[in-house]
């Protein structure tokens, strides 16, 4: 029978040391109670000789050293399991908070996971077409990726990821499995009007019902936050793994959850690295991100959208830099785009796709996708170099080459950048549009284009 | 037991403190806990032992035992190790998931390297013969590609008192017995090596040969030597890991050893599926015959991921002791330096730049003096080449890990995110890469490709130099109003990057040239440079030469022209060059 401790020994922020405990085991789940009842959950995060090290998900206020009774539960932390989740909203640690009581748990399993076997994954080659030109070209989505979007404050990512989740399916015609699908939305500190434009946004689109939403709004108790991303993805892996289901994991927005990490870990008393952020960022966020994928044993697949935020649109700010060396690649959006009111203001030349190449072509969307994307890319990339000389010597003194290539640019940002919130446009439709703008370009500047292809489908434009 | 036992007294991350004896030794192996979970002493004071856990130390209670192994950590080497994919402290993987499924559970206990598959031995030595280390004894055939042979460990010398006749045995089966002053010791065909120590080898030889890659950036600008060292540092996206791949699939290396550090799980999925259908052209036999993967995906157990690259370049020793050279791809050592970090803070040591540890630079150093052109001590010439990707935080070379490696490392191939971003593949900028091994090496160019490979590489350097240097000017006012030498020499640059530069790993021709080709390629290039100077001597226009089309001819070489029977249509394609020069020429003078 697990034993009480009266009282505290210690409280330092989100953190509380017990002395004399004689049985607990790291990562074991504790209970805090007060004297006037309340409950709260905790976790031991360092154990020292008879002290344990005790992380307070809803946070110490109120606590003092006289007025607790610690227990130890005897088992690392857990999320209770069912597909009855599916349409429920629960809280960051997983507790139901939509008022409908608890679900009948069908399985409970530790959140931290277990790393999948690398003999064990089955390499994801399914093309997702999200209906949203910029992405479906130039950054393809494959089921089983981790794919981020890398946005900044005032930015519209919550649009384009609700787009993504209403838009998003497979054309492949024989996966009897492919109306099996279901989203799992974690929200760590993000404002109640986020939460609830996706809430509704869910709504109106009818998918509501397939929905499991993790909400640790940004009043929530900060050190939750560190737990609320490993129930979503512990739900993920369970619909995907268990019952064959295609899950799509938004998780927004990591930036707050790395955050609650850097607090957790400057209240330890750790040496930082960069900005102050523990040494370890890099395998904790792994540790979220690798959680994407097929396995051989399952037909399910778990898709990982994470959004987060660029602190003063920085790539280079720890969170999205080693976000980005984990994740398969990045959907960036830009400042500029979005000032001049393109939607989606998908910057494209540092986003990128790493799985695209395997899920993209013949037999997957179209023969010329491949080529037809990297011309894009190479293309665009003059244009910023035509843009900058423009800005010196003014756009007149251009040459006849560089003057075609900003009328490229516009015209793509123009009419393949920008399409409605709603407008869900099919691959061909997609690509041929591609084509139509290189059309504005002569031949010989297509050099990414195979001479094949460029006979197919290469029209000059009039 | 006389084996040392401690017990748990506290834990943080994989960091346990033990109490309760004080004969651990420094870098002993030990299992720690009920679970026997594998750890590694790294800290002995009087009254407390740090341990690193290689597993999640998730449950571990205070009070546990800790007991000692006596030993370093070590792993089995032996036939069995090619074409299969270990862990960082080579526990198989593929029979992990026969045990634990689709995901690793802690604690899984499994032979290194299977005991039971029968190996088919010719012995080459009869009982009598004297045998020192390194001496092979006889050969099994480990793959189609790979001929294994059975060498006295290291440490043992004497006379051969027994040796089994030819036939199938497994690993663990004695085939030999060697009798020194009296005593017999057993042979198997498997040895255990401490991963933190080189095995030995008996001289160091100069480099003399390139590693060939099939890359032209590589092979003709910036070559990497057999025996030598090379660093590939680039921000997310810039294609380290693409460049990685390549190099293990084409680079004439007889053994690739391919770890995994601390990155994504997909990516070792891709290469043991990819590597297992593509077929070496030389053999016709899949790559993966050849290739051995370590892998530490990012969401393993970080201090395993220290151990990774250890593993990785003990087996690559050990083949190299066989006589073959081993290239080894270690992906990335920043996720490895990181780990080095993590374990730094848990044990609260003072930090030096970024929170890395003061020692990361003797640990790097350490790592890349394992490579090198050595006579292995039973006489053969074998090498180890290691190439480390390195991923500077927010793409800035200025940060630690970079800054260390640069010191140790003899070829530097930088890569660029503005490349990157306008998909020029591979992103290697070649005004920010060297590699050191050129004047090594232009001995073995002119003597097996052409006499003036190396003097072609830095005419083409040159004119790359001289674009840069011009850029600057047209990115203030514009190309138009440079005059035409320097307008010549921005269009050779073009064809050079675009046409020499650029390669395309997904084509099926351009994926891997040959050196002859890349010879010819340089030859027809320079013949345009040469060219489209007297034109400019001549005062002939420039858009006359562009308007001619020859340049996309050239530029288009890499897909128009195959991988063999090269020689007729290089002439072709110069003889087309002259021609067309020459009318321009004419016409311009009449």
């Amino acid at each position: 029978m697990a034993i009480e401790y009266m009282g505290l020994n210690n409280i330092q922020g989100p953190l509380a040391v017990i002395d004399g405990v004689s049985d607990a085991f790291y990562e074991e789940m504790v209970t805090v109670t007060l004297d006037d009842g309340t409950k709260r959950i905790g976790r031991v995060i360092e154990i020292a000789g008879d002290k344990a090290v005790i992380q307070v998900f809803e946070g110490t206020s109120n606590l003092s050293l006289t007025n607790t009774k610690t227990k130890f539960m005897g088992e690392p932390m857990r999320l209770p399991l069912s597909k009855e989740m599916l349409g429920r909203t629960l809280d960051g640690v997983g507790r139901p908070i939509d008022g409908l009581g608890e679900y009948f748990a069908d399985e409970v399993c530790d959140v931290n996971g277990q790393p999948i076997n690398p003999v064990s994954r089955e390499y994801p080659n399914n093309f997702i077409q999200t209906g949203i030109s910029s992405i479906d070209c130039l950054a393809t989505l494959i089921r089983g990726q981790k794919l981020p979007i890398f946005s900044g404050d005032g930015m519209p990512h919550d649009d384009l990821a609700v787009q993504i989740a209403r838009q998003a399916k497979v054309v492949d015609a024989d996966d009897e499995n492919g109306d099996k699908f279901a989203i799992v939305f974690a929200a760590m500190g993000v404002k109640h009007d986020v939460a609830n434009y996706f809430k509704k946004s869910f709504e109106e689109s009818g998918v509501l019902g397939k929905v499991v939403m993790f909400l640790n709004l940004s009043n929530d108790p900060v050190v939750e936050r560190i737990i609320t991303p490993r129930c979503a993805l512990t739900a993920a892996e369970y619909l995907a793994f268990k019952h064959n289901m295609h899950v799509l994991v938004i998780l927004t927005d990591m930036t707050s959850y790395a955050e609650a990490l850097r607090e957790v870990s400057s209240s330890k008393g750790e040496i930082p690295s960069r900005k102050g952020f523990p040494g370890y960022l890099y395998s904790d966020l792994a540790s979220l991100y690798e959680r994407a994928g097929i396995i051989k044993d399952a037909k399910g697949s778990v898709t990982q959208v994470p959004i987060l935020t660029m602190p003063n649109d920085d790539i280079t700010h720890p969170v999205p830099d080693l976000t980005g060396y984990i994740t398969e690649g990045q959907i960036v959006l830009g400042r500029d785009l979005h000032l001049k009111g393109v939607y989606p203001p998908v910057s494209i030349l540092p986003s990128l796709s790493r799985l695209m190449k395997d899920g993209i072509g013949k037999g997957f969307t179209r023969e010329d996708h491949p080529d037809l994307s990297n011309q894009l890319f190479a293309a665009y990339s003059k244009v910023e170099d035509a843009k900058s000389l423009a800005s010196v010597i003014g756009e007149d003194e251009l040459s006849d080459m560089d003057k075609k290539y900003i009328a490229f640019g516009r015209a793509f940002d123009e009419k393949f950048l920008s399409q409605g919130k709603n407008e869900n446009r099919s691959i061909e439709e997609t690509l041929d549009l591609g084509w139509q703008l290189l059309g504005m370009l002569p031949k010989s500047e297509l050099d990414r284009v195979s001479d094949e292809m460029l006979e197919k489908y290469y029209k000059p434009a009039e | 037991m006389d084996n040392t036992e401690g017990q748990i007294f506290g834990i943080n991350g994989p960091v346990v403190k033990v109490k309760g004896s004080d004969s651990f030794e420094m870098q002993e192996m030990v299992y720690v806990g009920d679970e026997e979970l594998i750890g590694e002493v790294i800290g002995v004071t009087s009254d407390t032992t740090v341990v690193q856990v290689y597993e999640e130390t998730t449950g571990l209670k205070k009070g546990e035992k800790v007991v000692g192994t006596g030993g370093p950590l070590s792993i089995t080497l032996a036939p069995g190790i090619l074409s299969d994919i270990f862990d960082g402290i080579e526990r198989p993987l593929k029979e992990i998931r026969g045990i634990s499924g689709s995901f690793i559970e802690r604690g899984v206990k499994v032979n290194n390297i299977d005991e039971e598959k029968k190996w088919k031995v010719q012995f080459k030595m009869s009982a009598g013969d004297y045998v020192t280390a390194g001496d092979v004894i006889g050969v099994t055939q480990e793959t189609s590609l790979i001929e294994h042979r059975i060498m006295i460990p290291p440490n043992v010398k004497g006379k051969l008192d027994w040796i089994a006749p030819d036939g199938d045995y497994t690993i663990a089966d004695v085939i030999a017995k060697v009798k020194y002053d009296d005593e017999i010791i057993d042979i198997t065909m498997k040895q255990r090596w401490p991963i933190k120590q080189a095995r030995p080898y008996s001289k160091r030889q100069p480099i003399s040969k390139p590693l060939v890659t099939g890359q032209r950036v590589m092979d003709a600008m910036f070559p990497l030597a057999k025996g030598g060292t090379a660093a590939i540092p680039g921000g997310f996206g810039t294609g380290k890991t693409m460049n990685q791949h390549q190099l293990a699939k084409w680079c004439d290396a007889d053994i690739i050893v391919y770890i995994g550090c601390g990155e994504r799980g997909n990516e070792m999925t891709q290469v043991l599926d990819e590597f297992s259908e593509l077929i070496d052209p030389k053999s016709n036999r899949p790559l993966l015959d050849r290739t051995v993967l370590i892998a530490n995906t990012s969401n393993m157990p970080v201090a395993a991921r220290e151990a990774s690259i250890y593993t990785g370049v003990t087996i690559a020793e050990y083949y190299r002791d066989m006589g073959y050279d081993v290239a080894l791809m270690a992906d990335s050592t920043s996720r490895w330096a990181e780990a080095l970090r993590e374990i730094s803070g848990r044990l609260e040591e003072m930090p030096a730049e970024e929170g890395f540890p003061a020692y990361l630079a003797s640990r790097l150093s350490a790592f890349y003096e394992r490579a090198g052109y050595v006579t292995n001590l039973n006489g053969t010439e074998g090498s180890v080449s290691i190439i480390g990707a390195v991923s500077p935080q927010g793409g800035d070379f200025s940060e630690p890990v970079t800054q260390n490696t640069k010191r140790f490392i003899r070829c530097f191939w930088a890569l660029d995110k503005s490349l990157a971003y306008a998909r020029h593949y591979p992103a290697i900028q070649w005004l920010n890469s060297y590699s050191e091994y050129i004047d090594d090496l232009t001995d073995w160019y002119a003597k097996n490709v052409s006499h003036d490979f190396i003097a072609k590489r830095n005419k083409i350097m040159a004119i790359l130099q001289e674009e840069s240097s011009l850029m600057e000017i047209v990115k203030l006012i514009g190309a138009d109003v440079l005059p035409d030498s320097q307008k010549a020499t921005l269009e050779v640059a073009r064809i050079i990057r675009v046409g020499f530069l650029q390669q395309n790993a997904f084509h099926a021709d351009d994926t891997y040239v040959p050196l002859e080709k890349q010879n010819k390629m340089m030859d027809i290039i320079l013949l345009f440079d040469k060219r489209i100077r007297e034109c400019v001597e001549k005062g002939i226009v420039l858009s006359k030469v562009s308007e001619s089309g020859i340049a996309d001819d050239i530029i288009r070489i890499k897909y128009s022209i195959g991988n063999e029977n090269i020689d007729a249509p290089f002439h072709e394609l110069a003889r087309k060059i002259n021609e067309t020069f020459d009318n321009l020429v004419y016409n311009h003078e009449s």
